[in-house]
Order: C-alpha cells, then sequence, then structure tokens
C-alpha cells in the first residue's frame, strides 16, 4: 500500500481522539479534584485558576467531571464496538462464506434489529434490565452487530469472488482458514473505519442515554447526566452545559474525522 | 499535395518532466485509417489524447497538431470543447464505462448533438436514430429508450461508436475498441469502423498493442515504440514488409508460434482424441459427461424458478504432456465447465477423474488428488492476496501436502520454482504489487507448479497481457510442458492463442462440446458452423501459420 501525505481533516480528527483517550485513561489515574466530592460552598462558581471550568451546582469541579465522563464514554463506546465486532464480523463472515439458508437466517435477524431505531431499542433494553452503564453497553453493543455484520458481509462476498481466495481453495482450504487468513486481513481496514464511525455513535448515544437517566447512574459522572443537570442551571451557569456539550460535539466530530481520513487512506 | 486531415509534427509530451512521447510526426487524410500499434507504455494512447488535447493535468505538450490546416495546439478550452466530438470523434476500449448507466442510449448519442448545439431535441433524435441504424442498431435492437443495461457489450460499443459519429466527424479515433470484446464482436466492430471511414471519408486512427487487429482495419501502420514512431508502412494482410527489429517483433507476437516440445503430429494428435488413449496410456485428466444448471431468479412469487442450463453433457480428456485448448465465446459455458473441473462447484450430473480417480470424491483423498490440479487465473492483479509477500504466496498450496516441508525446505522449493518461471529467487520477499502484469503471471504460473501438479488448468490466462508478454509466457509454459511432461488444459475465447500453443482444441458453444480435435485440422477444416464462425471472425494475421521465428 502507498503511503500517502495525511489530510488536514485526518490529523486533526487523530488529534482530537487522541487528547480524548488520552484523558479518559489519565481519568483513571488522576483527577484535579475527586469528582464526586461535593463542596457545597463552592457551588457554581465560574471559570477560575482553581476550577478551569467551574464547578456545578453541588460545587464538584467540572474539568474533573468532564475527565472521568470521558473515561465512561469511551469505555461505553468501545465495549460496545468491541461487542458489535465480536458478534458482528463472524455472522458476517459466516453469512458470505455458507450462502443459502445461513445467510437468510443471519442477515434477515440483522434486519429485525436494524428495523429498530437505535436509540429506542437501547432504552427499551435499559428500561427492561435497568438502568445503569453495562446494560448501556449492551444495549448499544447490539444495535452495532448488524452494522458490523453487513459490512463484513458485502466485503467478504466481494473478496470470495477474487481470484486469490479460489487460488486458496485450489490449495485445499477450508471456508474458516480462508475467512481467517485472507478475508479478515483485507477487511480490517473497512472495519477500522466502521469502527471509528461506530465508536462514534457510541459516545452519541451514550450521552443521549446518560442524558434521560438510562446510563451511568449517580454518582459516577457521564457527560448526558451532566448536561441534564445543567440545563436547569442555564440561566444561573451557562457554561455548565458549555463544557460537557463541548466535550461530546469535540470528540465525535474528531472521530468522524479520523473516520473519514482512515477511509480515503484505505480506499484503493 | 492538399493539406492533410490531420497532421502530427514533430510533437513531444511530458509527465512530470519525464518524456513520455518524443518527435512524434504523422499524418492522416481524409478517409484514410492508420494504426498505431505499440506495447503498454510505448505512448500511443497518449499520442490519442494528445490530438484531443485531453492530456493529463501533470503532462505537457510540445510541438504542433493540426485538424484541416488549422493548429489545436494553443487553443482555448472552448474552441477546443467545440471541436472534440463534432469534428473529432473518440471511442475507448471499455464499452461498459463509457456510457451512462442511468441513460437512455438514444439521449446518449443525441447529447453530442445538443451540447454542440443548432438541433431541436428532435432533429437530436432523428440524428441518433440515423446514427444507431448507421452502426446496425436497427429496429428493436437499437430503440432509443433501450438503457445501456440492456445490451451486450459489442452493442455497447456500437452505441459509443455511434456517439462518436453522429455528428459526422471528420477524424475518428479509437483507443482499443475492441480489447473487451469477444471475437465475433470484434470482427463485426472492426469492420463497422472500417466501412465507416471509408463511405463517410472519414479519417480514423485506430490505436492497438494487437497488430492483427491493426492488420484487419487500417490502411497504414505506425508502430510505436518508447514514446516515438520506429516504422510506418502500408499494411498488408501479413504484415510481412516491417523491418525494424521492434516491429518484427510485435508481429513475431501476434502471429505468435512458440517452439513445440517433441512433435506431436496431427495424426497422432486426432487418434488421440479419437480412441481416448495416447500411446496405450489413460489420459491424466478425464471429464465425463458434466452438467451444470443454474436456477434463475424467479419473476414472480407464482412462478417456478427456473433453470438454465450452463453446462450440457460436456466431455473431455487431457493426456499426459498435452496441451489442450478450450475455446468458446463468453457465455459458452466454459468457466462452468472449468469450475466444475477444478472441483470447485458440484455438477449436477458427470465425474471428473483425475490420473484415473474422482475428484469429487471429498475428504482427504480430493486433497491428496488436488495436488494434481491446479489453476492459472485471468486477472494478475486479483490472483494475488495483496498483503502476502511473494513467498508466502508460493507456499499456500503446500497446504495440501501431508507433512509441511520444514522453513528451509520451503525457502529452497520456492527458489527453485522461482527460478523455472524466470524470476530469481530474491523476488520472494517482494509483493505481487510491485510487479507488472506478465511478472504476476509468472508468480500465478510458479504457484502453480509448485505442487508438482500432473495437469495445470489456465483460464483465459494470457488474455489481459500485451502481446509481448503474451509471447514470453506463452513461450515459458510450452518450455515447462516439454520439460516437466505437464499437461495443460487452456481455457480461452483466442483462437490465436489456441492455435499457437494447443495440440487439440474443443470448441464449446451454449454449453455444449459442439467440435474437437487436433487444433490444426480443427482450424483448417472446421466442421461445425459455429467453429467456422469463430475462424471467419478471427483477424487473419492471428492466424498465420508456419511463420519462420527469425530473430
Amino acid at each position: 500500500m502507498k503511503r500517502r501525505a495525511h489530510t488536514a481533516g485526518f490529523v486533526v480528527g487523530a488529534l482530537l481522539t487522541a487528547a480524548f483517550v488520552a484523558m479518559a485513561l489519565l481519568a483513571h489515574f488522576w483527577t484535579p479534584y475527586d469528582p464526586q466530592a461535593l463542596a457545597i460552598v463552592d457551588k457554581l462558581e465560574p471559570p477560575t485558576w482553581h476550577h478551569w471550568f467551574g464547578t456545578d451546582q453541588l460545587g464538584r469541579d467540572v474539568l474533573s467531571m468532564i475527565m472521568a465522563g470521558a473515561q465512561n464514554s469511551v469505555g461505553v463506546a468501545l465495549l460496545s464496538v468491541v461487542i458489535g465486532v465480536g458478534v458482528g464480523v463472524p455472522a458476517g463472515l459466516i453469512a458470505a462464506a455458507r450462502g443459502g439458508l445461513a445467510d437468510d437466517v443471519i442477515m434477515r435477524g440483522n434486519d429485525v434489529i436494524f428495523a429498530f431505531p437505535s436509540l429506542l431499542l437501547a432504552i427499551l433494553i435499559t428500561a427492561v434490565f435497568g438502568p445503569g452503564a453495562v446494560n448501556a453497553i449492551i444495549a448499544i453493543g447490539i444495535f452495532n452487530i448488524p452494522v458490523f455484520a453487513r459490512v463484513t458481509r458485502g466485503g467478504a462476498l466481494d473478496l470470495w469472488s477474487r481470484d486469490y481466495v479460489l487460488a486458496a481453495r485450489l490449495a485445499g482450504k477450508g471456508p474458516l482458514r480462508i475467512s481467517f487468513e485472507h478475508l479478515l486481513p483485507n477487511l480490517s481496514g473497512l472495519l477500522l473505519v466502521q469502527g471509528t464511525i461506530q465508536f462514534s455513535l457510541g459516545v452519541i448515544a451514550e450521552a443521549g442515554l446518560s442524558y434521560v437517566g438510562l446510563g451511568a447512574q449517580p454518582p459516577s459522572p457521564s457527560w448526558g447526566r451532566m448536561l441534564n443537570e445543567a440545563q436547569t442551571l442555564t440561566a444561573l451557569a451557562p457554561t455548565l452545559a458549555l463544557f460537557p456539550g463541548l466535550a461530546v460535539v469535540l470528540f465525535v466530530l474528531g472521530l468522524n474525522l479520523l473516520g473519514d481520513g482512515l477511509r480515503q487512506r484505505w480506499a484503493r | 499535395m492538399s493539406t492533410p486531415l490531420l497532421s502530427v509534427e514533430s510533437v513531444g509530451v511530458t509527465i512530470d518532466g519525464v518524456p513520455v512521447v518524443r518527435s512524434l510526426s504523422f499524418a492522416v487524410a481524409r478517409g484514410e485509417s492508420l494504426g498505431l500499434v505499440g506495447a503498454s507504455g510505448s505512448g500511443k494512447s497518449l499520442t490519442a489524447l494528445a490530438i484531443l488535447q485531453l492530456l493529463p493535468a501533470a503532462a505537457r505538450l510540445s510541438g504542433t497538431i493540426r485538424l484541416g490546416g488549422v493548429a489545436l495546439t494553443g487553443m482555448s478550452a472552448a474552441q477546443l470543447c467545440a471541436i472534440r466530438g463534432r469534428d473529432i470523434g473518440m471511442v475507448f476500449q471499455e464499452p461498459m464505462s463509457a456510457l451512462n448507466p442511468s441513460m437512455r442510449i438514444g439521449d446518449q448519442v443525441a447529447e453530442t448533438v445538443r451540447l454542440h448545439g443548432g438541433a431541436s431535441a428532435a432533429a437530436a433524435r432523428d440524428m441518433a436514430r440515423a446514427a444507431l441504424d448507421a452502426v446496425g442498431l436497427t429496429g428493436a435492437q437499437g430503440a432509443l429508450d433501450r438503457y445501456p443495461h440492456e445490451l451486450s457489450g459489442g452493442q455497447r460499443q456500437r452505441v459509443a461508436i455511434a456517439a462518436a459519429i453522429v455528428l459526422g466527424p471528420a477524424l475518428l479515433i479509437a483507443d482499443e475498441p475492441t480489447t473487451a470484446l469477444d471475437v465475433s464482436t470484434q470482427a463485426q466492430v472492426l469492420a463497422l469502423l472500417r466501412d465507416l471511414a471509408r463511405s463517410r471519408g472519414m479519417g480514423l486512427i485506430l490505436v492497438s498493442h494487437d497488430l492483427a487487429v491493426i492488420a484487419a482495419v487500417t490502411d497504414r501502420v505506425a508502430v510505436m515504440q518508447a514514446g516515438t514512431i520506429v516504422e510506418e508502412v502500408v499494411t498488408t494482410d501479413t504484415l510481412r514488409n516491417l523491418e525494424h527489429p521492434y516491429s518484427k517483433a510485435l508481429r513475431a507476437a501476434a502471429v505468435l508460434a512458440p517452439k513445440r516440445h517433441a512433435q506431436y503430429s496431427v495424426a497422432a494428435a486426432d487418434a488421440a482424441d479419437r480412441d481416448g488413449f495416447r500411446s496405450r496410456e489413460a489420459p491424466v485428466l478425464d471429464v465425463r459427461g458434466i452438467v451444470r444448471d443454474y436456477t434463475v431468479k424467479r419473476r414472480s412469487l407464482w412462478r417456478r424458478a427456473g433453470v438454465l442450463r450452463a453446462v450440457d453433457h460436456a466431455s473431455l480428456v487431457v493426456h499426459r504432456g498435452e496441451t489442450v485448448g478450450l475455446v468458446g465465446e463468453s457465455g459458452s459455458g466454459k468457466s462452468s465447465l472449468l469450475r466444475a473441473i477444478l472441483g470447485l462447484e458440484r455438477p449436477v450430473a458427470g465425474e471428473v477423474l483425475l490420473l484415473g480417480e474422482s475428484l469429487l470424491a471429498g475428504g482427504r483423498a480430493q486433497r491428496r488428488l488436488r495436488r494434481s490440479i491446479q489453476a492459472v487465473f485471468q486477472d494478475p492483479y486479483g490472483s494475488f492476496d495483496p498483503r502476502w509477500p511473494v513467498e508466502r504466496l508460493l507456499c499456500e498450496p503446500f497446504h495440501l501436502l501431508d507433512v509441511q516441508p520444514s522453513a528451509a525446505e520451503r525457502r529452497r522449493r520456492v527458489a527453485q520454482v522461482l527460478e523455472r518461471v524466470g524470476m530469481s529467487a530474491a523476488d520472494a520477499t517482494r509483493h505481487a504489487q510491485e510487479m507488472s502484469g506478465g511478472q504476476r503471471q509468472r508468480i500465478a504460473v510458479a504457484r502453480a507448479l509448485n505442487t508438482e501438479p500432473a495437469v495445470v488448468v489456465f483460464d483465459e490466462a494470457v488474455s489481459a497481457l500485451d502481446v509481448l508478454v503474451r509471447a514470453q509466457i506463452l513461450e515459458l509454459l510450452a518450455g515447462l510442458s516439454a520439460q516437466l511432461q505437464l499437461a495443460y488444459l487452456f481455457v480461452t475465447h483466442d483462437l490465436a492463442v489456441v492455435r499457437a500453443i494447443a495440440d487439440r482444441v474443443y470448441v464449446m458453444q451454449q454449453g455444449r462440446i459442439v467440435e474437437h480435435g487436433a487444433t490444426q485440422r480443427v482450424f483448417t477444416a472446421p466442421e461445425h458452423d459455429y467453429t467456422k464462425m469463430l475462424l471467419a471472425a478471427t483477424p487473419r494475421l492471428a492466424l498465420e501459420h508456419g511463420v519462420s521465428r527469425d530473430a
């Protein structure tokens, strides 16, 4: 593969994504303040040297909450992509390799999941199994499955018709071996691009779920709930909604730019 | 002498500073057709683009190009737009992509008229109708409201030609117009181009890598090498008047006759064909009564799914050390038969015996047997996993061995087989993408040889190659077959290739083998009408016999 110069979008996207991921990692070990520590005396402070992003209605440090929220966002989105890849990619490979009934069953099953509006499905699952980060991951992960299954099946069907796959079949290799040796490596670019896109959708979905109270439960911080809580206080502390909102927008923007850049690199 | 229609005067083209066309001069008179021939990279397509002033942005042009005495070089973009399509028509290689799939053919042809103004929609339609009639798309076949996907490849190319000639251009440029077409379609399109040029007094420039195609159509031939014309002669049937060494090499490639191994006489071939035995030895590959059906998509929920019989009781045999051709046009079922022979898809009926055992048995026995039949595919670009280095590619068939060879043994065998196909052991670490089409096809041959098979099947394996490279590969294959007592089954639509390399030939039409026998006998005295038609359609030069291979 020829390496081309990266586009500006790719660089900006990669930097933004790296910054948020680094922030999430850092939050695991250190935040300026304990994001859960209440200090009512300091409530609703505007940004200062002590609290760069100010404090919320309970006196918690907003920067620390954003950082811990990033950890939550990245975790939920990443794990739900892992679920989508872990189930969807094998399903897509099997559908493409076997064809016939297996293909029909797998793809029609996907259609059923796909037919539900994603957020509605997530709300349904969290409503049935109870709110919480784990159920949010499962809900978003299930929504990711058909996306990866379709992308994988489409790409794999194309590769199955290639002469090098024919040559592998002539070398006596079975569908499983061919899928691992020839198909997966050649689909990795496609899957990486789709993974980035699903990651960004996961971030949005997580924010949406926790906004309506179905994501991570208090006191563990999340961007969506921060937005929800800030909503009632917009008149008093306008910056309170600004920072978590910006965090969601910038992270999603970065992921999308990164995904676009990756797609251009893999478009051969 | 009057001014020629087109004159190209000491034209040079550089791309990013690298000269690709150098001091090129030629002229085309009205009603005359000129063939530009050369291997890929000789600058012939760039020359065609230079005449149209459609060179890529990085290219710089020097010299003068005049059409009817007026210099095209130095014209404004608007002036050029007025000339392209009206005064110069262009036909490209790929009829699939030259047409807009969502536009009716009548509108596509009429578009040229409308773009150049001065005609009402109705008049443009009439002109489109006339142009389609002129290219032989009359009646329902050429109905103006058909879409490109409803047409065959040859019909699409006719539409493209109609669009190019609808305004009666003085000059028509055709760049490899028949390379993507079947032989019989190729013959029709070539005849059409020649007749149009003659009847309309149009100048024609035909660009091709194949001298046989050029010889069939043009009045003069200009041979291009490394960006310049090395020789220009009047076209004769046999083109024996070519003198430049490069032209001679191209001609030798077009009439191709690789040195054959120990003489296998026509009589012996015919006897082997008749009896199914050669020197009392059973055939290495015995294909008996293969039937393959495809289900056709249901038209409605209430109707039964239709069945299309792609292969209808086809049988053939291949003997040790023998080269057998299987020819037929696209849709004749030869690819379906091939897939059944390779055991990739199960036939409805019939069996494939390899070295006397059934290849369709499945399981362990099939794996063992598979070592003895390998294949080389058409597309040198799609035959290799782009992520694998050559060594890993070549070792893939080792999967068929019971005991995997050690790393040292692998390296040794890879080096050996690479040298056998004329590459070097150092190529093992390279990737296929870094290689040319010819080199890739050598790698594909090496991969097929690695398990020491008895039969190698070639699926259009030289069709995508340039004539010169094609000749080299065929030469290599002929040598390997003699050296290793290999049997080949050559599946192709190209009769010239079969004529050059096959001892015996099977002709396939609509799923059936309609004729078979010794190649020389079938080609000189065909019995079936279909064979006769195929032979009549193949350019004469390509079937020329007994050419001395003087260097």
